[in-house]
């Protein structure tokens, strides 16, 4: 019994101080990122919730650079990453201008790791996340400003809802439909600026997408939908960090894999659903 | 004086460097393929799935590199490969970027473990930020004969589908009704779409691989509304934007804070974004004026 216990949770997985530290961040991001990720879904902004966890990258080298705090660069290219798609894309396609923002703060990143001396590790941690090193004091800033991240989306919840789902009804009612989006932006910026340090720019978005893409198959209603997207975010999160302690393996690896597999399990079970059941026919949109 | 000028333009020996002729000549030869190709991308809203199977070439070569194969096939099979399924799964305009997205991400997580065994068992580090970021300056002179000729076959198959591809980018609804076969010439053309962007990914590496695909096109398209001229003027467009990277990136050996030369990725970059957000300013004015728009870009 002890042996299968063992093998099932390696010796030192819930212990070993450090690993608290990385239970404890690692949710939160999870938490968090699931909770972003339905309004990514709903509005389709996948693009852009690539592009700002990977441009913000960036603000973590010139930080390397100028010597200060991760966190300060990383929010400051993450945010104005993401006003600046939110003002560009109100003349032009927003698929192009993510684009061409996202290589914009990709060379500059490659501007200030040429001049900063980073070490090829530390940007592969950046990148790919590292997520068993997270310290209490990453843990505690990722805390903080992902309450108030979550916060603002829960005040913003309706509205924004109501935007996504209606545009222009909700404009005849009175709400700015663009600057609910420069709001949305701005979360997605922010959240990626406080997980990027502890997990990585590959995990924060594969969080963001791949578990509301997988709620919105399975959910009915916009809340259920949402803590689904939540519950799918934390599973694969907590199984990814006791498969990643057994085998070394990186956990942005299960993370992608584990998400990605219950996005084509509910994008698939439903489509049987459908065929069998063609009035329940239902468009993600549409939740 | 004349000649102070035009060593400050540019530095000595930019003319007689075979490293920057060579540079020169293929980000000119990747500029007009991904200016082609790009328009159609630009035009059907692919600009992220673009962009993903640029990243799909860290996966690709970490992994041909854990096989031992040449890195063009790890390039080529993941773009095409994932390229497919993406197109596949999303094949209503509502799920497409949500289906790029996870398999994006699912792409990206699999390179990182290619990345973590290439690291414990091969040990090498240097792999994924020389193809994240790349440089003209560092091209593979064996790879060169690869890239051209799948870059020719793109073109070629550009051509094959044109008609039935603009179309179908136009108004995809009224084409099937025609008679297009839509969903074919959408999966052929991802599939250009990948051999154009994974031979430019291992050229100048996926940042401006991504770059001269989506920035050229979205100008070009700004300013006329013919198809075939807006590929021209993309491919003009991107010649220029890399040759000034290229030039600036060479002069900047001398610049502060260090001497080492700032990367040609910031360069090359930093001019698409400046020239689109001046194409813009221009159409205002344009507009002010009382011409028409008829296309968004």
């Amino acid at each position: 019994m002890w042996s299968v216990w063992h093998f099932l949770f390696a010796p030192g997985v819930f212990r070993d101080p450090f690993m608290l530290s990385t239970w404890e961040g690692a949710s939160i991001v999870a938490v968090l990122a699931g909770m972003i990720g339905f309004f990514v879904i709903l509005r389709g902004t996948a693009f852009a919730s690539h592009a700002l966890p990977k441009g913000g990258f960036a603000g973590a080298a010139a930080a390397a650079l100028l010597g200060i705090n991760t966190l300060w660069g990383l929010t400051v290219f993450s945010v104005s990453g993401a006003l600046a798609i939110g003002w560009l894309g109100r003349r032009g396609r927003h698929d192009v201008v993510i684009a061409l923002i996202l290589v914009f703060l990709l060379g500059s990143g490659a501007l200030f790791l040429n001049l900063s001396d980073m070490y090829a590790p530390e940007i592969y941690s950046l990148l790919f996340g590292e997520i068993l090193g997270i310290t209490p004091a990453e843990v505690r800033d990722t805390a903080i400003i992902g309450l108030v991240s979550i916060i603002i989306l829960l005040l913003v919840y309706r509205p924004l809802l109501y935007v996504s789902v209606l545009p222009e009804s909700a404009q005849a009612r009175g709400l700015s439909v663009r600057r609910m989006e420069m709001v949305f932006l701005f979360l997605v910026g922010l959240t990626s600026a406080v997980t990027v340090p502890i997990v990585g720019a590959l995990l924060t978005f594969s969080l963001m997408v791949a578990p509301a893409a997988a709620a919105s198959y399975l959910a009915k209603r916009p809340g259920m939908a949402m803590i689904l997207s939540v519950v799918i975010s934390l599973a694969s999160v907590w199984l990814s960090i006791l498969l990643s302690f057994d085998t070394g393996w990186p956990v942005g690896f299960f993370v992608a894999s584990l998400s990605a597999f219950a996005y084509f399990l509910a994008r698939f079970a439903t489509a049987r659903r459908r065929a069998i059941f063609p009035k329940a026919h239902r468009q993600p949109a549409e939740m | 004086m004349l000649n102070s000028l035009w060593h400050t333009l540019f530095a000595p020996g930019f003319f007689s460097s075979s490293a920057v002729w060579r540079a020169l000549s293929m980000s000119a030869a990747v500029a007009v393929v991904s200016g082609m190709v790009g328009v159609f991308a630009v035009v059907r809203g692919q600009s992220f799935a673009g962009h993903a199977l640029g990243d799909f070439g860290t996966t690709g070569a970490s992994g041909a590199f854990l096989a031992g194969l040449n890195a063009v096939w790890g390039f080529l099979g993941v773009g095409l490969i994932a390229g497919a399924i993406m197109d596949t799964l999303g094949k209503r305009a509502k799920e497409r970027d949500i289906a790029t997205g996870v398999v994006l991400s699912l792409i990206l997580g699999i390179g990182a473990l290619f990345l973590y065994f290439d690291t414990t068992y091969r040990n090498t580090t240097g792999a994924p930020m020389t193809i994240l970021f790349g440089s003209v300056f560092l091209v593979d002179p064996s790879l060169l004969p690869f890239v051209l000729c799948f870059d020719g076959l793109a073109v070629l198959l550009l051509f094959i589908i044109y008609r039935p591809l603009l179309f179908s980018s136009l108004n995809v609804d009224l084409a099937r009704a025609k008679g297009v076969p839509a969903r074919l010439i959408s999966i052929l053309f991802m599939s250009a779409l990948a051999m154009a962007v994974e031979q430019s990914a291992i050229v100048v590496g996926a940042l401006l691989s991504t770059a001269l695909l989506i920035g050229p096109a979205a100008i070009a398209i700004r300013f006329t509304h013919r198809p075939g001229k807006a590929m021209l003027v993309a491919s003009m467009i991107g010649i220029f934007s890399s040759w000034m990277g290229i030039l600036l990136a060479y002069d900047s050996y001398n610049w502060p804070p260090v001497n080492r030369g700032w990367p040609v990725s910031f360069f090359i970059a930093s001019i698409i974004l400046l020239l689109y957000i001046l194409s813009h300013l221009r159409l205002r004015m344009g507009t002010r004026r009382g011409k028409k728009v008829l296309q968004e870009g």
